[in-house]
Order: C-alpha cells, then sequence, then structure tokens
C-alpha cells in the first residue's frame, strides 16, 4: 500500500490518536483515559490510545507500527508544543511510509497542563483541542519539502569583537564575509577599554591583532561608516542594500600618514572626540584612534570648514601626495547576495545623567566608568594620567555600582560586567594615582573563571568595599573635611548607618542598554527583541544564537549584556551554527507556503505590496498575482489580504482552519 | 399549458426592484412568458397562497426569490414554495446575502419598532401604540399580522437554495442566462453561484490603472469629489468594493464613473465579504503611525454601510449588535 500520493488526499480519513503523559507533566494535570476515550468515538478515528512518552523511541515505533497494521492515513499525537517535537513525529509518518503532513500535534502540555490548575476543566479543554485535530487533519493533504540552494556568503552586522569574531571563524573556514560596521572603524566598545578583566592585559593588545586580521583576510569585505539600509529575501537568498557613508577620503588611496590632519586648516584640535568620550579634541579631518581600523582618516562635513563655508584653502588634500582627499566623495549604494546574516550591533551605555542624584553633568567631579577607561588609557586623552577635569589628581574616588542596572527606576536587568569592570577600574586608579578607592555595591556578582580571586585579590590591595546603593553625590558639605569634596552619601548595609563619604572623583558604572535604534534594526532584518529591548533569540538555553527568522543569527550585546569572553564565546557559536547552514549547500523549505488560484485570481494586486519578505509580484503578461515558493515564508499576510480568496495557504486552507474552530467548538 | 414548465416568482424583504428587472428583459421577457407557465408572482398577477397550496408537491419547476426573510409570513411562503418546487433560485442581493435590509442588523428588533412607533420625528403616537401580533376588531372578528423576527436573514438561512443569482438587482443578461439554463437543464452542480467566479476587477475597464502599492493618505466618499473616468478607483481613494466582489455585471457602475458597493457579493471561496474588503483596504493605508491612520479612517463615516452594504446578514461576526447614533456599534452580550 502507498499511502505517499496525492490520490491519498481523497482517500477516506482512518486516523490513529495518540495522546502522551509526558510522565506527570501532562497526565498528573488531566484525565489522560477521558481524552482518549472521548477521542476514540469520534467519526474517522480508527486507533486511539495513550502512551507514557510519546517521543521516545518505543512511542515513535508504536506509531509506526500502528500506521502499518491499521492501514492509518491520518495522525494526532496531543504532547507537548511542535516547537519540540513536530519532526520527531512527522519523521515518524515518513519512516512508516507515511505523508509527514498528514499530521497534526496537539500542544495539550504547555496551552494545558501547565497552565490550568482545575483537572475537569483542563480535561474538558484537551478534549476541545484534540477534536479540532482530528477534525482538521481529515483535510490535510499531501506536501512536499522543496529544496533550494543556500547562498554561501555572509554578511556579519557590527565590528565590535563580537563581529570581528564571527567574521574571522566563517572567512577562516572559507567563507566570503562582508563585515558591515557604522563607525569609521572597526573595534567597537573594546577597542575603548584600557585593560581586560581579571587579567588585566591590555584590549588593544589582544583586539588589535584580530583587527589586522579582519583588514587584511582575503575572505572579508571591510565595509566601515556602512549601514544595512533594506533587506530581502530569506534564509539562503537575502538581498541586502548597504549604504556607505562619504568620509571623504579614498580608502584605496590613504596610507593613514596623517598628513593631512597636520596639514589642516585648523591648527589645534577642536572638537570633541567621540572615540574619547568627548575628553579630548580632534581636527575636522581626523583618525577616529591610533589603531583605528582601516587605518584611513576621515572628515567630518559637520565641523569643516570647506562644507561649513566653502572657503576653506583646502590645505589638507594639498598635504596629501596620494590625492586621497575628495570632497566630492557621495553616499554609495551596494547591493549583496548573501545566505545568512550574522547580527552583532552590540550595546549602548546607560545614559548617566536619567540617573539624576548621581549629578553627572552637573558635579564636574562624576564620570562615567567608560570615560575612566579613556582616561587611564595610554593612548586617551590625557595619555593615561587619571586627572580630573581641572587637572588635580583624586585624592579620593567612589565608585557607584550599577548605575542603571537593577533599578525598578531604570533598568531592572543587572548589566553582568560592572561589577568586574569596578574592580578593574579600582585597580587600576589605585594603581596610578594612589588614591583611596571605596566601591558602593548592592551585590558583588563575580561569577567566572578567576573573576572571585580577582576580588580577593582587590580585597587585599586596600580598595574599600561599602554594601549599600548610594542614594545621592551632591557638594553640600556637612563638615569642614567635606569642604570642596563631592560627597556619597549610602546605607552601608552590613555596618547598619548612613555613611557620608567625601572624595574628590566619582565614576558611575554604567549599565549596558539595547541600541537606541534597535527596534528599528529589528524591523530591518525581521527579527523579534525581548521586552527590554535586546533581540530575541529563539530559544533563552537551547538556541541562544538563533532568531526566530531563519538564516539570521545575533552574537554578542545585542542579544543581552556579556562580558568579552562570552561574547567572543557566542560569536564563535554562530558562526558555526552559519557554517552549518553553509555547509549543507541547500536550505528545505516548509511546504506551509501560500500560493495563488491563477483562475480566480482578478488580478487586483492587493497582496503585492504587503508582503515582507517580497514573495508576491505581479505577472504583467498573465495579469494575475505570482507567489515565489522560495521565498514565501507562510506569514498569511496575503491570504487574509485576497478580497476574493484566491490565495491559498497549504495547512491553513479555509477548510482546515473551519473544521478546526468547529471542533473547538462543538462540545459534548 | 400543461406541458410548460411552472415558474413561481415571489418577494420577500425587499423594493421591488428585481422585479424591475425582471420587466427589464424587454422583447425578451415574452419568449420567457410564453416558454413557461407563471404560476406566481405577486408584483403582476393575482394567485393566492391557497393556488399554491392546492399545488402538488415538487410540480413546480423552479421558484424565483427576491428579498431577505425577516417575517413569519415570509418564512411561510418560501416553505411553502420549497415544498413545492423542483429548484429554489435565491433572486437578487437580498435573498443571497440579506441586501440593504439586512444593515437593520446593526439594531435591535426593539430599538427599531420603538423609533418607528414613537420616536422618529413624523410619528405622533401618544398611546405608543404598536402593532400586534393579533388584535379583536370592533365586530368581534380577529385581526392577524405577521411576526416581526430578531434579525434579517438571507434566503438559505431558512429554507434550502439550490441556485444564487446575485446583483442589485441582476443584470438582465444573467437573469436570461440563469432562465435558459433552467429550461434548457443545463445547470451547474447545485449550490452554485450563478455568476463568474472572480473578482469584479478582472471584467474592469480601469483593471490597468491599478497601481500594486495603494498608498491611501485619503478617502473619499463619490458625493464630495470630481472622479476621474479612466483611473482606478481605489487609486483615487474611493472605496470600490470591486476586489472583494464577484464579477458578471461587467462593471456597470464603475462604466457609470462609480465605485462598486459590492451588490454580487463575494467569491464562492469568501465567507464574509466586508470583512475581507475590510483586511484589503486596511492594508493599503498609507500612514504607518495610529494618528495617521485614524485620519485615513475618517474618511470612511459608515463603515459596516460601506463595506456590508449588501451582506451584513451573511457577517461572521454576527451578535446582537445595538447601535447608536453618531456613536458606533455597542456589541451586546
Amino acid at each position: 500500500m502507498n499511502l505517499n500520493d496525492k490520490i491519498s488526499d481523497k482517500a477516506p480519513a482512518r486516523i490513529g490518536f495518540y495522546i502522551c503523559h509526558c510522565g506527570t507533566n501532562i497526565a498528573g494535570a488531566l484525565d489522560v483515559p477521558a481524552v482518549r476515550d472521548y477521542v476514540a468515538k469520534m467519526p474517522g478515528v480508527i486507533v486511539a490510545r495513550d502512551y507514557k512518552y510519546m517521543c521516545s523511541d518505543p512511542g515513535q515505533e508504536l506509531l509506526g507500527k500502528d500506521i502499518t497494521e491499521h492501514k492509518l492515513n491520518r495522525i494526532v499525537v496531543a504532547s507537548c508544543s511542535p516547537l519540540l517535537h513536530e519532526n520527531t513525529f512527522r519523521k515518524a509518518l515518513e519512516k512508516a511510509g507515511l505523508n509527514p503532513f498528514y499530521f497534526q500535534m496537539v500542544n495539550i502540555r504547555e496551552h494545558v497542563a501547565w497552565v490550568h490548575t482545575d483537572k475537569p476543566g483542563a480535561t474538558r479543554k484537551a478534549k476541545d483541542l484534540c477534536s479540532a485535530a482530528v477534525r482538521r487533519v481529515k483535510f490535510h493533504k499531501f506536501l512536499e519539502k522543496k529544496k533550494v540552494p543556500y547562498h554561501p556568503d555572509v554578511l556579519v552586522v557590527g565590528a565590535g569583537i563580537a563581529g570581528i569574531q564571527a567574521a574571522l571563524t566563517m572567512a577562516n573556514a572559507g567563507k566570503k564575509v562582508y563585515l558591515v560596521e557604522r563607525e569609521p572603524s572597526i573595534g567597537g566598545h573594546m577597542a575603548m577599554f584600557d585593560k581586560t578583566f581579571p587579567t588585566l592585559d591590555c584590549a588593544a593588545c589582544i583586539l588589535t591583532p584580530k583587527m589586522s586580521a579582519v583588514k587584511s583576510h582575503p575572505n572579508i569585505t571591510l565595509w566601515t561608516y556602512s549601514e544595512v539600509a533594506k533587506t530581502e529575501g530569506s534564509a539562503g537568498n537575502f538581498k541586502v542594500t548597504v549604504k556607505r557613508k562619504p568620509r571623504y577620503v579614498k580608502e584605496e588611496l590613504c596610507v593613514g600618514c596623517n598628513d593631512c590632519i597636520d596639514n589642516c586648516v585648523f591648527k589645534e584640535p577642536k572638537f570633541a572626540d567621540e572615540f574619547n568620550m568627548g575628553l579630548g579634541k580632534r581636527k575636522p579631518v581626523y583618525m577616529p584612534f591610533p589603531q583605528a581600523t582601516p587605518h584611513v582618516a576621515l572628515i567630518d562635513a559637520e565641523t569643516c570648514l570647506h562644507f561649513k563655508t566653502g572657503k576653506c584653502k583646502q590645505s589638507c588634500a594639498e598635504a596629501c601626495d596620494r590625492k586621497a582627499i575628495d570632497f566630492n566623495q557621495k553616499e554609495e549604494i551596494k547591493e549583496i547576495q548573501v545566505g545568512t546574516l550574522l547580527l552583532a550591533t552590540g550595546f549602548e551605555v546607560f545614559d548617566a545623567a536619567k540617573d539624576p542624584y548621581y549629578g553627572y553633568g552637573v558635579h564636574p567631579g562624576v564620570y562615567t566608568s567608560l570615560e575612566i577607561e579613556r582616561l587611564v588609557n595610554a593612548s586617551g586623552p590625557t595619555n593615561g594620567e587619571i586627572v580630573l577635569r581641572d587637572g588635580r589628581k583624586p585624592k579620593s574616588v567612589g565608585i557607584i555600582h550599577c548605575v542603571g542596572s537593577r533599578d525598578a527606576k531604570t533598568n531592572k536587568w543587572c548589566s553582568r560586567v560592572c561589577c568586574m569592570y569596578s574592580l578593574k577600574l579600582a585597580h587600576l586608579i589605585k594603581e596610578h594615582t594612589g588614591a583611596e578607592v571605596y566601591n558602593f555595591y548592592i551585590d558583588m556578582r563575580t561569577p567566572g573563571k578567576m573573576y572571585e580571586e580577582f576580588y580577593d585579590r582587590l580585597l587585599e590591595e586596600g580598595v574599600h568595599f561599602v554594601r549599600g546603593r548610594v542614594s545621592e553625590v551632591s557638594d553640600f558639605a556637612m563638615s569642614p573635611e567635606e569642604e570642596g569634596k563631592l560627597i556619597l552619601r549610602a546605607e552601608d548595609t552590613l555596618a547598619g548607618f548612613v555613611r557620608r563619604v567625601p572624595v574628590d572623583m566619582v565614576v558611575l558604572s554604567t549599565g549596558l542598554t539595547p541600541k537606541k535604534d534597535s527596534q528599528t534594526v529589528a524591523r530591518l532584518f525581521n527579527i523579534g527583541r525581548s521586552p527590554e529591548g535586546f533581540f530575541q533569540e529563539r530559544h533563552p538555553k537551547l538556541a541562544p544564537v538563533n532568531t526566530f527568522t531563519d538564516g539570521i543569527f545575533i552574537a554578542g550585546c545585542c542579544q543581552g549584556p556579556k562580558d568579552i569572553p562570552d561574547t567572543v564565546a557566542q560569536a564563535g557559536a554562530a558562526a558555526a551554527e552559519a557554517l552549518a547552514l553553509i555547509d549543507k549547500a541547500y536550505i528545505e523549505l516548509e511546504p506551509d507556503t501560500a500560493f495563488v488560484v491563477e483562475d480566480t485570481c482578478s488580478g487586483c494586486k492587493s497582496c503585492v505590496p504587503l508582503c515582507p519578505y517580497t514573495a508576491v509580484s505581479f505577472d504583467e503578461v498573465k495579469k494575475k498575482a505570482v507567489i515565489n515558493e522560495t521565498l514565501c515564508k507562510g506569514c498569511g499576510t496575503c491570504v487574509a489580504a485576497c478580497p476574493s480568496g484566491s490565495i491559498k495557504q497549504n495547512l491553513f486552507e479555509d477548510e482546515q482552519i473551519f473544521s478546526e474552530i468547529e471542533g473547538v467548538l462543538t462540545n459534548d | 399549458m400543461a406541458d410548460k414548465p411552472k415558474i413561481a416568482f415571489y418577494w420577500c424583504a425587499s423594493c421591488g426592484g428585481c422585479e424591475e428587472a425582471v420587466v427589464d428583459l424587454a422583447e425578451d421577457i415574452l419568449s420567457v412568458v410564453s416558454a413557461v407557465d407563471i404560476v406566481l408572482w405577486p408584483v403582476a398577477m393575482d394567485f393566492k397562497k391557497a393556488d399554491i397550496e392546492a399545488m402538488p408537491d415538487g410540480s413546480i419547476a423552479a421558484s424565483l426569490i427576491n428579498g431577505a426573510i425577516r417575517t413569519s409570513e415570509q418564512e411561510e411562503f418560501v416553505r411553502l414554495l420549497r415544498k413545492k418546487s423542483g429548484a429554489v433560485i435565491s433572486f437578487g442581493s437580498c435573498a443571497c446575502t440579506g441586501g440593504i435590509p439586512s444593515l437593520a442588523n446593526q439594531f435591535e428588533k426593539e430599538r427599531i419598532l420603538s423609533y418607528v412607533y414613537e420616536q422618529a420625528p413624523s410619528v405622533i403616537n401618544e398611546l405608543k401604540t404598536r402593532p400586534q401580533l393579533e388584535s379583536k376588531g370592533d365586530e368581534g372578528h380577529s385581526l392577524e399580522l405577521p411576526a416581526f423576527r430578531e434579525m434579517v436573514r438571507p434566503l438559505d438561512e431558512v429554507i434550502k437554495v439550490d441556485y444564487y443569482l446575485p446583483g442589485c438587482p441582476p443584470t438582465p443578461k444573467l437573469i436570461k442566462e440563469a432562465v435558459t439554463a433552467l429550461l434548457t437543464g443545463k445547470l451547474p452542480p447545485a449550490g452554485s453561484t450563478l455568476a463568474p467566479d472572480t473578482a469584479l476587477c478582472e471584467e474592469c475597464p480601469r483593471k490597468d490603472s491599478k497601481p500594486a502599492d495603494l498608498a491611501i493618505s485619503e478617502f473619499k466618499m463619490p458625493s464630495g469629489a470630481v472622479i476621474d473616468p479612466e483611473k482606478c478607483m481605489l487609486a483615487q481613494g474611493f472605496i470600490c468594493m470591486g476586489p472583494a466582489t464577484r464579477g458578471g455585471c461587467e462593471a456597470l457602475c464603475i462604466k457609470g464613473n462609480m465605485p462598486c458597493t459590492g451588490c454580487f457579493g463575494p467569491t464562492s471561496r469568501v465567507k464574509d465579504q466586508g470583512a475581507k474588503m475590510l483586511s484589503c483596504v486596511a492594508s493599503s493605508a498609507a500612514g504607518k503611525e495610529d494618528a495617521e491612520i485614524d485620519k485615513t479612517l475618517a474618511g470612511i463615516p459608515d463603515p459596516v454601510g460601506t463595506f456590508y452594504r449588501y451582506g451584513l446578514a451573511k457577517c461572521r461576526l454576527r451578535g446582537k449588535a445595538d447601535r447608536v447614533p453618531g456613536k458606533g456599534v455597542r456589541q451586546k452580550a
């Protein structure tokens, strides 16, 4: 008997129904035999069984045996979420010679057992859902998965340490990688750090070799100062439009000699330097930082005299013997075809001004941690000297943890890195200045290899620790020793009283937040976000680098706060997941796609602009809509919108859905 | 006479336009009249209910029934015709999908009666007298009136219907084709609608001028605007029901430079015409923010009357809706 053909669509349904106990997960919450017996009486049901674990090998074998013995042609399994085991059971059908789409799964675990406490009610709901599935499965049709080639090239968005690591991993595996970075140089936040915890190795020393490797890698096309403007298509076949902003310096000619900068009409740097958090100055033509990659200068049109007045003598262009300066450079649009997208767009540091009681922007002695990173750094604005804005060396420094983290007023989450980097900064400040350093913390969170040991080391170094959240930073002196100081007020929860600690410098350990434009970016790539705004992984534990959109992976802090080791590990994982798809060389398309019933389409074009995957087009000769099934993701938008009902969707045809609704509503 | 097939025409909640449409067959009506034996046609001929009751069951070849069903009298008569007829044809929008009368389904029966008999500006009824199902006359005789039901229903929710002939009214061409098919016995499978099953856009002379992305920022009413005679109505911002409406009328209204109002009802694949058109139009608004969309939608002051002008009785979202004028629909449990 061959059930695997289209003729069996019409054959009378012989349904096998299986209800899973899932140990006590399901069986403990509802009356499994009652549901089994209820379904057994439904028309078309030949076999109805319950089993302890349907997903186990014996469970699957039971299903296969029944298909053969009882000539079953439709199967319903009531168990857990289809997300977990739909594929398992479809494979079991296939193994028994039955088309895998003659199958319907009912989720009576997550949708019933886990969300109800009333057993009779839960049993009734399970019966309704099972009855719906049994009615619907009769209308299931023979379907086939299609295979389409998977484009081997990859686009990595964001070139911080996550993007760099992922790009290098895939490029080393022989894949062609496009690496797009919004800023003029790659490196991200890591390039701004001085030392890294807990080993205290210099961030630049470990990062710049990777940056150079990216630049020189034959398989990597690096586009900095560029942004993705548009994505179309789906896994295996994305079309991406990248906008390259003009830097007014020809990248292929510039060798980074800095002659243009030296000869700028501005003799002294005058404008706030972004890379140094505004603590230093730069000229309109500048190099973001000494190890900037690509090592190419750029001109900031906002401050450049030529762009502002048109009356500059263009001494920079004259000074360039390679004629690399090009004031007429225009934005460039690049269109590329790739199979995989890997997003590593990073994070933003919490805006300390949102916690006004800490006086950031009010008291000059209050700094953010990232500003301190630049002050400590040898290539920073003070060449590595920690000095206050007035040039004084601080004799005492207070570090406030959890600014914009673990705070009901701002962000609830723990940013995971602040405790450790605060310890690192405490160490560096003490080392550079000999100042007394006070750490104000809520809880000291140091999980990680050698992290707790680092904390122990700091305790021995004589850094002070006060367990308590600082309520305010003020310059209101209540005693002579507080005069001219910033006073941190906090309840020392271990000592049990309120402390006032006068210091010269305050460091706010600001947390990590989603990028301000994370929603726009999520829409651009059609991926989801979790409630706080970081990109949503497909599964928090089992698919941490996947998204709900096939072929799009995430790595690093765009998914949530994490430190460098975790970021690098995640980038590697995302690269490996991407490679797994690429090396398979094809992608199997789920058959739940939409199709136009050509005879009845009136050619009204209502569906054409709606498709989020640009799968619908209009055939100008036939005057009918056409759906490219390799692009269709089965979202159903066009099906709902077609005003004459001429678009159908496999597995979601009207008769299937209406019979399902009837099943839910028909109660015994 | 005895050899000719017997035909009955009947009307329920309707305006009489469908009757006009039969007369509109012009000279063709003569061939119809000569080919059949009309046993019932209240608008034109004097037959009584008793005449029909006296006929053997199934002896009428076909009954063409127009109008929606609101009263017990209509129910009684169509049930009688069903019993006596071989085929029943649901004739016109009201019989097929409820038509204009079914717009009354926005209001509860009580609200309708109290408005008509008590509140309407032209009514003076201090005793609040309402028609009674039964009343005694002065001379002791009793009078009976049909019951006024809760809702307006299409014909096929009262009796089994064999064929549907849509339109407000059906066009002479389709009537002729239907009658010819009846007389020659060349009928499609029972349950069919005797009109094409593609949407109107297919036969619309303005089809090519419809852009793929309508991006409508303003909806206009035909009454207050100049209508371009060449360009797609939707592209001009007029709600044209064409994409969600069965073709077959040869775009009569469009050719008269008015947008389609949807009288042919949905295609066989669509269960709820208004919902379909709403879903289609909702996707065509140019604005992306709520405020812009609200502004655009304000151009459709009467959505129910626009999207369900002929089909409210077939709307899937049926419940007891009670509409307070100017305040939208308040759904009752």
